[in-house]
């Protein structure tokens, strides 16, 4: 039951970070690119995610006559059920804080974790793979079958620039990779993964990008060579899916990478400084002050009413994560999304500045950069793992 | 009927229902797909089974892995609907007795196994019965340390075949 509640409030929170997600993106590189980005529906296009769902939902769901149903069909949910299903397995906070004996911050606590995230990642593909053959039109299979070649050259990488992690951590269980990252070399800089595993880090980035198919390798969505890849035919909210399927994706591979190289839930400072309790209220509450002051200089008419209601949650949310009890509780998962929003920001980053690869040359890199690159990653790891044993015989 | 009862039943005939429609579709992507529904039903009885890793893996390699080549090379191909003869006579007189004396077999051999008695017992139990990746890899290393290795050269030589037929000659 206290599951099932808690998958409830995972979903919500989910859908509406993806929403927000994609006005975080359009905003992020509409500066980059010296743009506005969404600014009229709502203060700073804040309800526009609202108004894209709205719009997906009431547009009209199209077919192709000549397209395979049934697969064209479950094409899409079959993208985003693993996409959110992934999500699932990712802890959020420390298991030390229950409620009715069970930890809050976590759906399921899967001693083989990883292994079932890689597992329900790796089917992901079957999305854009039927999805591109279903549709029975020319641009929609050759978007499938670069996917389906991409995924599975780039997977091989992701895979293995983990292991290096693995051999170190010695556990497939997220909390114990998480808790095995606690402590400090020189007494504050944090252990994190990232530090022995610096190779295998930027290689799991690198994968972990193709994987998602994002700039700068999307090339199964190229628009200027396959209209719109393997979703072309999907309209509606069929297409919707396979876009939240996407950022879902994202969000989960950003959680991956800050679980493995930058120790989850654990705080950057050492826990003898005290003032970082007060970091998530105390930023709330500036954030607030910023909006107030924009409500008031900057907004007119509805904005300035919608600003104001913005504002008094910022300051009302700053002032919950100030009182004592709540401002240890909320360490964990403040944590948590601050990583997590610094790798969604890199990945907008990435989309806003770098063009895409050619075909060939994202094969090539695959295969003859990242692979090697990994490879030799955890060969040195197990090396460096086993000269202690070879010392004491 | 506990729900492990009910979820083992549940696969298994989805299982089965794969294993039929992989047989009895008339694309071959349907077929693919059906078999995909196999693998991961078998996923889900290792589970049941308390064999975590296995369950893992079998999803990985076979679902993740070799059945998506399988449906990219099906997609690459363009292949179209299949076309069938008419079955031969053999293996309609001698195939279909063949096969159900074969499941008969089974079905006695499940009788008395293990894996029978587990079911027999309650699923869910999985004190004995379940594997750590950890105890798992302790015996693959150690015990079954030449095989995994004889193994692991057999699939290089394979690798290396396919590379070599693979190569234009030039």
């Amino acid at each position: 039951m206290v599951s099932l509640v808690k998958i409830a409030v995972l979903l919500f929170v989910v859908m509406t970070a993806l929403a927000y997600l994609t006005w975080f993106e359009r905003k992020v590189v509409a500066r980059i690119q010296s743009r506005w980005g969404p600014y009229y529906v709502g203060a700073h296009g804040l309800l526009q995610p609202l108004a894209d769902g709205v719009k997906f939902l009431f547009k009209e769901d199209m077919t192709p006559p000549t397209a395979d149903k049934f697969t064209y069909t479950i094409a899409p949910f079959l993208a985003l059920m693993l996409a959110l299903t992934a999500i699932a397995l990712i802890p959020f906070g420390s298991p030390a804080i229950q409620v009715l004996g069970q930890p809050v911050f976590m759906v399921s606590n899967l001693d083989i974790g990883l292994l079932f995230l890689f597992a329900i990642t790796s089917i992901g593909v079957y999305g854009v793979a039927l999805a591109g053959w279903s549709s029975n039109s020319k641009y929609p299979l050759l978007g499938g079958l670069r996917s389906s070649a991409q995924m599975i050259s780039y997977e091989v990488s992701l895979t293995l620039s983990v292991v290096g992690v693995l051999l170190i951590a010695g556990t497939l269980n997220f909390n114990s990779i998480i808790s095995g990252q606690s402590g400090y070399y020189f007494h504050f800089i944090p252990r994190w993964h990232v530090i022995p595993q610096l190779v295998g880090f930027l290689c799991y980035i690198t994968a972990a990008i193709a994987e998602t198919n994002r700039i700068p390798f999307d090339l199964p969505e190229a628009e200027t060579e396959l209209v719109a890849g393997f979703h072309t035919e999907y309209s509606s909210f069929k297409f919707a899916m396979f876009f939240m399927a996407e950022y879902a994706n994202m969000i989960t591979v950003s959680c991956l990478a800050t679980i493995l190289f930058f120790g989850g839930w654990l705080s950057p400072f050492p826990d003898s400084w005290e003032w970082q309790l007060f970091i998530p209220g105390g930023g709330l509450v500036l954030l607030g002050m910023y909006c107030a002051w924009d409500t008031v200089v900057n907004m007119r008419g509805i904005a300035q009413l919608q600003f104001a209601v913005v504002t008094l949650l910022c300051l009302v949310g700053g002032a919950i994560c100030l009182m004592p009890g709540v401002r240890e509780v909320i360490q964990g998962p403040f944590w948590f999304t601050t990583k997590v929003i610094a790798f969604l920001f890199f990945y907008v980053w990435t989309r806003g500045t770098l063009p895409r690869f050619r075909y060939d040359q994202l094969m090539d890199f695959g295969w003859k950069l990242l692979l090697p690159v990994s490879l030799a990653n955890l060969v040195v790891t197990s090396f460096v793992m086993i000269v202690p044993y070879l010392r004491h015989g | 009927m506990s729900v492990p009862f009910i979820v083992f039943f549940a696969c298994a005939f989805l299982a089965v229902l794969g294993a039929v429609l992989l047989i009895f579709s008339w694309e071959p992507i349907h077929s693919a797909l059906s078999l995909v529904l196999v693998m991961m039903s078998l996923a889900v009885l290792y589970l049941l089974l308390g064999a975590e890793f296995i369950a893992a893996v079998q999803i990985i390699v076979y679902a993740g892995a070799i059945m998506v080549l399988f449906v990219f090379v099906i997609m690459l191909l363009n292949a179209g609907t299949e076309e069938r003869t008419d079955a031969s006579k053999l293996a309609k007189l001698a195939g279909v007795p063949m096969g159900f004396f074969l499941l008969l077999l089974i079905a006695r051999w499940l009788w008395t196994s293990v894996v029978g008695t587990t079911i027999a017992n309650g699923l869910g139990a999985r004190s004995n019965a379940g594997v750590s990746t950890r105890e798992l890899s302790m015996v693959l290393f150690q015990q079954y340390l030449f095989p995994f290795e004889a193994t692991s050269i057999l699939i290089l030589v394979a690798l290396l075949g396919a590379w070599i037929l693979a190569r234009k000659n030039d």
